[in-house]
């Protein structure tokens, strides 16, 4: 077991990827994820990984893609106008069945946006994030901890599944500090994959890392078995977490720093007896739709609490299969609300009791 | 005895490339150059896309297909993860000199140690022959149907003579195919570019100026031809760097 640490999100972030095995970042400057690469750089090249600026955010998940070709762990972290850019390099990672870590440190958009906190790239996660019908693994931390845990978790299954993942954190959660338990540390796989290209060494045919299949057959069964292991992906990682919803009649769904500020909203709430809880995705795909529908049979509404226009309601919606009100707390362009925001919501479900 | 074989670098598998088409005799000097230096197993090649994109299927060494232009990148990386290896990318104008600009001259000006193989035939061929950057003034395609304009569409790119302003390249050249005497200097060309690597020396590009019968609108002869008389005088044969031949 490792000591307690202070440190910042961002930082976090490389040093779990560090201690997860990876020893390939490249990445891009962008505001306000910056300290992952910071750290990178200094880091890595004590430690015999590599450390690249690339020339652009297109270079470095393309970069990532040849790392991860050789069957290693790479990585390249950005925030969300630099995140569009890499959704070529992501279809094609999904379409070559590689794993990669993207780490997304959302700012408010769209265009340049600003630079300070939001969840707006939800949709661009969890629908397009590139090219083409696939899924990249999405895991939304809600803490420092959570950073460095999710960091060596989105490794292993992007590795297990042969899917890229992404690390969907807000601003807030990369720029703040708070104690964490750093991973033990792992080394990187001795043997490689596979499927790897690393050269045949003259022991067997070739192998080639490739999305291209002009035969539409061909393509269609590369589709299927891929979502096969989507459903696998499905059914075994969903992650989530419920807090006081033994009896709640309110369901709070929220993830990131807003899960942080609606807890308190909860905990206020539940002082004035109003029954409410939360379920706070950690996986936005897979999305949590089982506890969610199983909350509907319960619960009169729902409220979703996002730093954007109410993208995750969608899912929620699709989830509980529309069978109560859901409604919106929300706060955009940076803006984040507080505590005393999100129980005037509550208040307001209550009365209108579902 | 042996007098002429096909290199063990490249697979069984039928080129889909046009009569004419030389992509298949830079193919063929790219696999020997391999098997000359005994290199077929540890060599990773990247392919592009374009008219090459199939090369995966082509080469017999472990093959990575890249998306259009970042074949560069894609290449860095995997050198990065596996510096013993030997890694090449092999890249047509469109892909190179357009889409991929950015990947390319950072790659060179990094002094990436890759090998990277440029042909430039001065057209899109696999999209059916639209402008590339290296498109001749007043040649004819599917996009500039009354030959380019240079007010409009600029002039073409010489990319030997533009990454010869960085520092850090170590061989730029260009070669052609059009005849047993060229494709005789593309050959050492290329296997140079390939023993530079191999030396840790850094980054190598060979140009190869290449024919496309199809979209050019001639015969395989009269476009080998076309070569000498209009793709030469633009793109000069030579060496543009050698830092070995650098006092």
């Amino acid at each position: 077991m490792q000591e307690k640490t202070l440190m910042k999100g961002n930082e976090a972030i490389a040093e779990a990827a560090i201690l997860a095995g990876c020893r390939h970042y490249f990445g891009y400057p962008i505001t306000p994820q910056t300290e992952v690469a910071a750290y990178m750089a200094k880091k890595m090249p004590k430690i015999g990984g590599t450390f690249l600026q690339a020339e652009s955010e297109i270079a470095a998940i393309n970069m990532v893609y040849g790392v991860a070709s050789t069957g290693k762990l790479a990585m390249t972290s950005s925030s969300s106008p630099g995140i569009a850019l890499k959704t070529e390099g992501i279809s094609y990672l999904a379409g070559a069945d590689l794993p990669a870590l993207i780490v997304n440190v959302q700012r408010g958009g769209p265009g340049l946006g600003g630079i300070q906190p939001s969840q707006s790239d939800y949709f661009l996660a969890t629908r397009g994030p590139g090219h083409g019908d696939f899924h990249v693994l999405v895991l939304a931390p809600a803490s420092v901890q959570e950073m460095a845990d999710l960091t060596g978790k989105a490794f292993q299954l992007a590795m297990k599944y042969r899917m890229p993942a992404m690390l969907l954190a807000d601003g807030t959660m990369g720029q703040m500090m708070e104690p964490v338990v750093l991973p033990e540390p792992k080394n990187p796989a001795a043997q490689p994959p596979a499927w790897a290209a690393v050269g045949t060494e003259g022991k067997r045919a070739h192998n080639v890392v490739n999305s291209l299949y002009l035969d539409p057959l061909t393509l269609e069964r590369t589709n299927f078995e891929r979502f096969q292991r989507y459903a696998q992906a499905e059914r075994e990682e969903t992650m989530w977490e419920e807090f006081m919803m033994e009896d709640a009649e309110i369901c709070v769904v929220s993830c990131g720093i807003t899960a942080r500020v609606s807890r308190n909203a909860i905990v206020e709430a539940r002082k004035r007896g109003i029954k409410v809880g939360m379920i706070r995705p950690i996986t936005l795909w897979p999305f949590p739709k089982k506890p969610l529908f199983a909350a509907a049979e319960k619960v009169k509404s729902f409220l979703c609490v996002e730093l954007n226009m109410g993208q995750m309601k969608q899912d929620v919606e699709l989830a509980i299969r529309c069978k109560r009100p859901v409604d919106l707390c929300c706060r955009v362009g940076g803006m984040i609300p507080s505590p005393d925001e999100v129980l005037q919501k509550i208040v307001k479900a209550n009365e209108q009791g579902g | 005895m042996v007098v002429f074989e096909k290199p063990k670098a490249l697979t069984d598998k039928v080129f889909h490339y046009c009569p004419g088409c030389t992509h298949g005799i830079i193919h063929r000097l790219v696999a020997e150059a391999i098997d000359e230096l005994d290199i077929e197993g540890k060599t990773i090649g990247v392919a592009p896309v374009g008219c090459a994109v199939l090369a995966y299927d082509y080469f017999a060494c472990d093959m990575i297909e890249a998306a259009h232009g970042r074949a560069p990148a894609v290449a860095t990386g995997v050198k990065r993860s596996m510096p013993d290896r030997v890694v090449f990318a092999y890249q047509g104008d469109g892909d190179l000199a357009s889409i991929g600009m950015c990947e390319t001259v950072s790659t060179a000006a990094r002094g990436e140690n890759v090998t990277i193989i440029f042909v430039n035939n001065a057209i899109y061929g696999m999209t059916g022959g639209q402008m590339a950057p290296t498109s001749l003034i007043g040649q004819v395609t599917q996009t500039s149907p009354y030959g380019r304009d240079p007010k409009t569409q600029g002039y073409p790119i010489r990319v030997c003579e533009l990454l010869a302003t960085l520092d850090a390249p170590q061989y730029l050249e260009r070669v052609t195919v059009n005849s047993v005497k060229n494709v005789r200097n593309a050959k050492k060309a290329i296997k140079k570019a390939f023993q530079n690597q191999i030396e840790g020396k850094g980054f190598s590009l060979v140009e190869v100026v290449s024919a496309c019968p199809t979209n050019w609108g001639m015969t395989p002869q009269k476009a080998l031809e076309w070569i000498d008389e209009k793709m030469l005088p633009q793109y000069p044969l030579g060496c543009y760097r050698d830092k070995d031949q650098e006092v």
